[in-house]
């Protein structure tokens, strides 16, 4: 008979400061060994009620609780955080916050110190913490010297500490590449297997976490349990386009092809798919699904020549980079994590200045303009928007720029106005930007820039941590400018998105630029995929396992195809 | 443009392997003598046997030129500053008046003055040694243990390696959000007006204060759930023991502050007066 | 539950001293009067005390710009250190009564906070620094009164427009405006 661990009964949260709860009569049981994903929409309740598990709420999160909650057979009401954190240890989303100490051995060792260890048994444990986690060379290395994956095995290594029983992670994929991120998945299997513990996940890159088995899949929106079941029945069902969750784009395509799903099959992974039977359908779809390319010869609008860059005395961030980009393309920088993408942007933009090389706009050099000169033509929109919101009130914000360039009142809210439109946030033109999900941050940030009206836009990272709603809204508006002329570049972890959106890509690992190629090429090309961390998506496989001749070609008819659909908004357009 | 800040120097020295605690009280008497003493004769000792200290830690001059540029700089100011406001200051302590040459009036520069404005370099002279190398031979993740165990309570001991942890990542992000800023055509060069360049600056420091409050946020969630506060006490991963020599060199350190202070207020005034 | 300092205050110590670290390195304002320049990390640091209490201030204030001198320039000028703690602890003492949380910062605490700060920033610029310089450093006491009195003028200007801003925009950002409706 299975132990259940955590027993959530008609239990409902509402924060002090929201007027409506949060999450609703929550009914859920997960039992001991079990590793369990919770998917849902952005706002949908997920962090909620992993808080709800970890004792932030209520002890750090104020509000009103109804309903039971009990972890260990311990209502969590008449604990408190600390023998809670005994019991659940939470890997939190943002490795810089959550990297406390100074070096990797400080961090690991935080709980025990906590707990006036003593300094040898310390020691000690911090090592074969340290094994566990794979991070024993590092034990003195400070922060700032490690990777995005390696934080994230110390902030892992630093709730392991504890023996706790339960681990909850809190979206642990957002920004790693997607290499580091099947590491992260895997890694937390073995310490289940070898710790035999309980496993929570939240996490937005559903097909991701499936490359490692699921025993259950939770699917939240609007804060309640809409879905609690396998892996195999969710996928055979069509709750999570329902609630705007992208599914695995083999299921996708399967659909697409009119495949008839059943959990039977193994639909939980591609390598395991029984895919016999649907590889008449599939052969049949990729015969009809048509697909229309449309190369126009462009002139060149941006060129990094030879640029090598260092910060400080270090060795060079980025080596001997050339390439150039064509008026009106859309094109993704992708690669390893510290590979120097976001570097590469800045550099472009002027904002890190005396690096060898120069970069050429129109045929003009403006390596020696100012960030602000540059800024006319280049706008960049940076990886965090908090970083770029200076105002209180979306209109001024977007308005800024044109402020400082001493624009007339009258065309400034002309402009503003017009921009805001594009970019579906008119409705919103009053409202503080402090009421704005990150999701809308990212659209005002965009906004600000565009309404410079500059000739190339860089978008670092511009989908993380967004859901599949809003990162189709994100992607379809630009497509939308892109089609006014605007060429775009984007940097991105996700692979999908460079195959989809950008006909062409670069490719960085560790400063250097392994490649500058069709996007379905790199992805086609092993070794490259190797060795920048990318990933292959689940499509080229089941083309080969379809023995479909040609996987590329399959991947792109896939890609034309969907975005028919996704305009339309319905699946069931049939090929017959 | 990464502007140079001091750190730990890793080294292999006597000074370096003494505990941050030890260094910590040796800087803490230090400082304490050359702020109440004005003997000449002990700043001078005090001046003469930090550079001792210093070669003994094996760091090179060039290593922390930059900051000693800054500090003769100021002092020159500094010296100039005091000359202009009280040129007889140094009469008026000592009591006496020996014009070395004539520049006019009260501006006749007397062998006090000099001797008194000596005094008032020597007396930075005898601290900046022991403080820089304070800063450079302690390991940051060692001083939050030190203060603890000079008694400083243990959470505010942890909030110093929390600032020390950040200032890092906080000029990043400072960085970040002024390149933000100007690409949006705000000038902070010095060209702008007064009241202009105040008012860039606040887009600037709301930005960075805005996300720092966040980070306030998430850390101190990360901190509660690894249970920080549990206990009354607290161990430290990177502490280090004491040894005899760090017993050794606060006795030393003792002695040295307990003498001097002897020999400074031994004739009722901090000044040395060799005039009379 | 647990008295003392909270954990929520100590970040916000830790943090606020890095913060206060690189305002004062890098967001100095000079005035064109030699010498003084307008210190942006005294407007955060009134911030600070403001929402997160004295405790907070006073120790912002001293962590703060002793590892500001420490770092940048390689020796404490504690008379200065001592001031900057001294600011904190009781901008944040009297403006207690200022409840920011509540989100209203309006003429009303506006006019607290200036008073309190202007006062308090009086005492320390113009009567504790000289009084420090003059005891540990012997220096003339017209000289660091001058000095002194520069300072002070220039950080209550400072704190007064900047940090005004600051904790008016700050305000902002607590409001849950619930009544928002779009148009
Ligand atoms: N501390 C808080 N105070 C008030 N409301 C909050 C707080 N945290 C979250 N909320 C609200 O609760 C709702 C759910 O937030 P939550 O973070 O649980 O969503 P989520 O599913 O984790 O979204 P994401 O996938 O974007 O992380 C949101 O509408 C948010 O505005
Ligand atoms: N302001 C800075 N000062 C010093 N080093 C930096 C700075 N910004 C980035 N670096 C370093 O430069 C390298 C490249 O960083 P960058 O952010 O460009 O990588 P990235 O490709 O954007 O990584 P990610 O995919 O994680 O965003 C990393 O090793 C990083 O630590
Ligand atoms: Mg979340
Ligand atoms: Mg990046």
């Amino acid at each position: 008979m299975k132990k259940p661990v955590i027993h959530f009964e008609n239990f409902t949260f509402k924060y002090d400061s929201q007027k409506e709860p949060t999450i609703h009569d929550i009914n859920l049981t997960i039992y001991e060994g079990e590793k369990v994903l919770i998917v849902g929409p952005s706002g949908s309740g997920k962090s909620t009620l992993g808080h709800c598990l970890n004792g932030l709420i209520p002890f750090s999160f104020k509000g009103d609780i109804k309903g039971s909650l009990t972890v260990k057979r311990q209502e969590t009401k008449d604990l408190n955080i600390f023998s809670l954190s005994k019991m659940v240890g939470t890997v939190l989303q943002d490795p810089d916050g959550q990297f406390i100490g100074l070096t990797v051995g400080e961090d690991i060792a935080f709980a025990l110190e906590n707990d006036a260890t003593t300094k040898e048994v310390m020691h000690e444990k911090v090592i074969d913490i340290s094994k566990l986690v794979k991070m024993e060379e590092y034990l003195d290395a400070s922060v700032h010297a490690l990777s995005g994956g390696q934080r994230q095995r110390v902030a892992l290594g630093g709730v392991l500490v504890e023996q706790v029983d339960i681990l909850l992670f809190d979206e642990p994929l957002a920004n790693l590449d997607p290499a580091t991120g099947r590491h992260a998945i895997s890694l937390i299997d073995e310490l289940q297997q070898a710790l035999n513990c309980t496993v929570v996940i939240i996490e937005h890159r559903l097909e991701d976490v499936l490359d490692q088995d699921v025993d259950r899949i939770i699917v939240m929106d609007k804060g309640r349990i809409v879905s609690d079941t396998t892996p195999n029945e969710l996928l055979a069902s069509d709750i999570l386009e329902k609630s705007f969750i992208r599914e695995p784009l083999y299921i996708t395509a399967l659909k697409y092809a009119n495949c008839e799903l059943t959990p039977t099959k193994e639909l939980e992974h591609i390598e395991k798919l029984k895919v016999d039977t649907y590889k008449a359908p599939l052969q049949h779809w990729y015969e009809y699904a048509t697909f229309e390319k449309h190369i126009q010869d462009r002139s060149p609008v941006l060129e990094v020549k030879d640029v090598t860059f260092s910060y400080g005395d270090k060795v060079p961030t980025l080596k001997n980079i050339s390439f150039t980009i064509q008026k009106g393309e859309m094109i993704s920088i992708v690669g390893k994590n510290g590979a120097g993408k976001s570097t590469l942007s800045k550099l472009i933009c002027g904002f890190e200045r005396d690096h060898r090389g120069n970069v050429v706009f129109e045929g003009k050099d403006i390596t020696n303009d100012t960030i602000r000169e540059r800024a006319e033509k280049i706008g960049m929109v940076m990886q965090n928007p908090n970083h770029m919101i200076s105002k209180h009130m979306i209109f001024d914000e977007v308005a800024l720029g044109l402020v400082m360039r001493g624009y007339p009142e009258k065309e400034i809210k002309k402009r503003v106005e017009k921009t805001l439109q594009i970019c579906g946030l008119y409705p919103y033109r009053n409202w503080p930007i402090s009421a704005l999900s990150f999701g809308q941050r990212k659209r005002v940030t965009i906004a600000s820039i565009l309404v410079l009206n500059p000739e190339v836009i860089i978008l670092d990272e511009p989908t993380a941590g967004q859901d599949f709603y809003h990162y189709t809204q994100i992607m379809e508006f630009l497509v939308e400018l892109n089609k006014q002329g605007i060429t775009i570049i984007m940097v991105t972890h996700d692979m999908h998105l460079m195959l989809e959106y950008t006909p062409r890509s670069i490719v960085l690992a560790d400063g250097e630029l392994l490649a500058d190629d069709a996007s379905v090429n790199v992805l086609s090309d092993e070794e490259l995929v190797e060795a920048a961390n990318l990933k292959q998506t689940s499509l080229f496989e089941l083309a080969r396992r379809a023995d479909i001749d040609e996987p590329t070609e399959f991947v792109a008819r896939f890609i034309s195809f969907d975005k028919e659909v996704r305009k339309i908004g319905n699946r069931n357009v049939s090929v017959h | 443009m990464a502007t140079e800040m001091l750190a730990y120097i890793d080294r292999k020295s006597f000074i370096h392997e003494l505990s941050g605690a030890t260094k910590l009280i040796i800087f803490i008497m230090w400082s304490s003598i050359a702020m109440l003493t004005y003997d000449t004769r002990i700043l001078l000792f005090l001046f003469i046997f930090s550079i001792v200290i210093f070669k003994i830690s094996k760091i090179k001059i060039r290593e922390i030129g930059f900051v000693l540029l800054f500090i003769l700089a100021f002092l020159l100011l500094n010296n100039i500053a005091i000359y202009i406001f009280s040129p007889q200051e140094g009469v008026k302590i000592y009591g006496t008046s020996h014009v070395l040459f004539e520049i006019a009036g009260r501006y006749n520069l007397t062998l006090e003055q000099f001797f008194y404005q000596t005094n008032i370099t020597l007396k930075y002279f005898a601290v900046i040694p022991a403080a820089l190398l304070f800063v450079v031979t302690t390991h940051p993740s060692e001083f939050a243990a030190s203060l603890n165990k000079i008694g400083v309570n243990y959470k505010i001991a942890y909030s110093v390696s929390l600032a020390l942890r950040y200032i890092p990542d906080i000029q990043r992000d400072f960085r970040t959000i002024a390149q933000a800023q100007q690409a949006r055509g705000i000038d902070l060069s010095s060209k702008e007006k007064l009241f202009k360049r105040v008012k860039n600056a606040t887009s600037i420091v709301l930005p960075l204060i805005l996300s720092s409050l966040d980070r306030i946020d998430t850390i101190s969630n990360a901190m509660e759930l690894r249970a920080f506060g549990k206990k009354k006490k607290r161990t430290w991963y990177s502490e280090r023991g004491f040894k005899q020599k760090d017993y050794v060199t606060i006795v030393i350190g003792a002695i040295i502050l307990v003498v001097s202070l002897i020999i400074t207020f031994y004739d009722g005034s901090r000044f040395y007066n060799p005039f009379m | 539950m647990e008295k003392g300092l909270s954990i929520k205050t100590i970040v916000a110590i830790g943090i606020g001293s890095a913060v206060f670290v690189i305002l004062g390195r890098f967001v100095s304002i000079p005035t064109g009067i030699p010498n003084t320049s307008i210190e942006t990390a005294y407007a955060f640091l009134a911030l600070m005390s403001v929402v997160f209490g004295p405790i907070a201030g006073l120790l912002i204030g001293l962590i703060g710009h002793a590892l500001k001198d420490a770092v940048f320039y390689g020796s404490i000028w504690w008379s200065w250190v001592i001031v900057s703690a001294f600011v904190g602890l009781f901008i944040g003492f009297f403006a207690n009564r200022i409840n920011i949380q509540s989100g209203v910062f309006a003429s009303k605490q506006i006019l607290i906070f200036n008073i309190a700060q202007a006062v308090v920033q009086a005492i320390g610029w113009f009567l504790i620094a000289p009084a420090l310089d003059v005891l540990i450093y012997a220096e003339p006491a017209n000289k660091v009164f001058v000095q002194g009195v520069i300072a002070g003028i220039s950080n209550i200007i400072t704190v007064g427009v900047i940090g005004t801003i600051l904790l008016v925009s700050y305000a902002k950002t607590r409001n849950k405006s619930d009544s928002l409706s779009v148009e």
